[in-house]
């Protein structure tokens, strides 16, 4: 499958009707989550007939578009009723089989609960921009204990040098295979600005 | 929720040492068909918890004859490999609930989707 196939494809991935501030639920756009999945599947193979977990799923972008480059099997994990609803109606509008979705507070599984059980782990994460500082590295720490291959990321170019002291510490290859521009509209009452661009760093994370 | 999920899954209610396996209530099961996928089927077996794969397809009434222990050679057995392809990933579990073995803890499966959000008391 071509990226441009694949980004049209995520096009018509429906997206959250009403995003939740606190929740930092923005969803990631058909190009930015083709990219990434194109890479994780061309350059690394770590998506086909793997089992890949997408921690964050929201409406399941990710998750629907490795379904699609033939994951054995994707299982999505978030704690909103409502983005999990989207992702159920995205899954039956796709006519996919190999998704699942988990209901589940990613910060408080504790580091046995799926250590080593899945191939690949997929995230866009929140960032810690809404009183939820430090997120972003309790999601790496879970997905990096559910992994045995690779946890592909998105974080702040700005916390580049953060992460990599982390990875360090937990003795985690870091990779930085691009760097992105995550274009987010205003989707808040509260955004003055049309769109804002934040650097992203999309990151693969593996073990020694 | 298949049943390959469910083999992943473990309780993580405040206190638990042993949350695993979670045992299916269900109200609702399907079996929609899914793309056999032998080399996919053949990696996944070393991984699961065999007993617990078993103990969840008979508790839903679809064991039919898969094996209670792994069979030798399994890798070239498509007749085998196709009974785990079957139990894994076209078993569904739509509506129901996951019981924590230890603390006895229910976790609602509502529309294919099993929550296990905590509450204040039990995380």
């Amino acid at each position: 499958m071509k990226l441009k196939d694949l980004e049209s494809c995520l096009q018509q991935v429906d997206v959250f009707e009403d995003p939740k501030v606190l929740l930092e639920q923005y969803p990631t756009s058909p190009h930015i989550a083709a990219c990434m999945l194109y890479t994780i599947h061309n350059t690394f193979d770590d998506i086909k007939d793997k089992v890949v977990a997408d921690l964050g799923c929201g409406c399941g972008v990710l998750s629907i578009g490795a379904a699609v480059l033939d994951a054995g099997l994707c299982v999505g994990f978030d704690i909103d009723d409502d983005a999990l609803e989207i992702f159920q109606r995205n899954k039956e509008e796709f006519e996919l089989t190999n998704i699942d979705v988990v209901q589940c507070d990613v910060c408080s599984l504790r580091e046995s609960a799926f250590a080593k059980k899945f191939d690949t782990v997929i995230m866009n994460p929140p960032f810690g921009t809404k009183r939820n500082q430090g997120i972003d590295m309790e999601f790496l720490k879970t997905a990096l204990s559910m992994a045995t291959t690779a946890v592909y990321s998105l974080h702040k170019t700005s916390t580049r040098e953060h992460i990599q002291k982390k990875a360090n510490d937990w003795k985690v290859k870091m990779e930085v295979i691009a760097e992105l521009r995550y274009d987010l509209p205003a989707s808040y009452k509260f955004h003055k600005k049309k769109s804002v661009d934040i650097q992203v760093d999309f990151i693969r994370f593996s073990p020694t | 929720m298949k049943l390959l999920t469910h083999n992943i899954l473990t309780s993580h209610v405040k206190g638990v040492t042993k949350g695993y396996p979670l045992l299916i209530k269900a109200t609702e099961v399907r079996v929609n068909e899914v793309e056999f996928n032998p080399q996919f089927v053949s990696r996944m077996i070393p991984k699961l918890e065999w007993s617990a794969l078993v103990q969840a397809a008979e508790g839903l009434g679809h064991l039919q004859d898969l094996p209670s222990s792994l069979i030798q050679d399994y890798e070239n057995n498509e007749e085998f490999l196709r009974k785990v392809h079957r139990v894994l990933l076209e078993v569904e579990v739509i509506e129901g609930c996951l019981q924590c073995p230890e603390s006895g803890r229910e976790f609602p499966i509502s529309r294919g989707v099993p929550n296990m959000l905590l509450n204040e008391d039990d995380s």
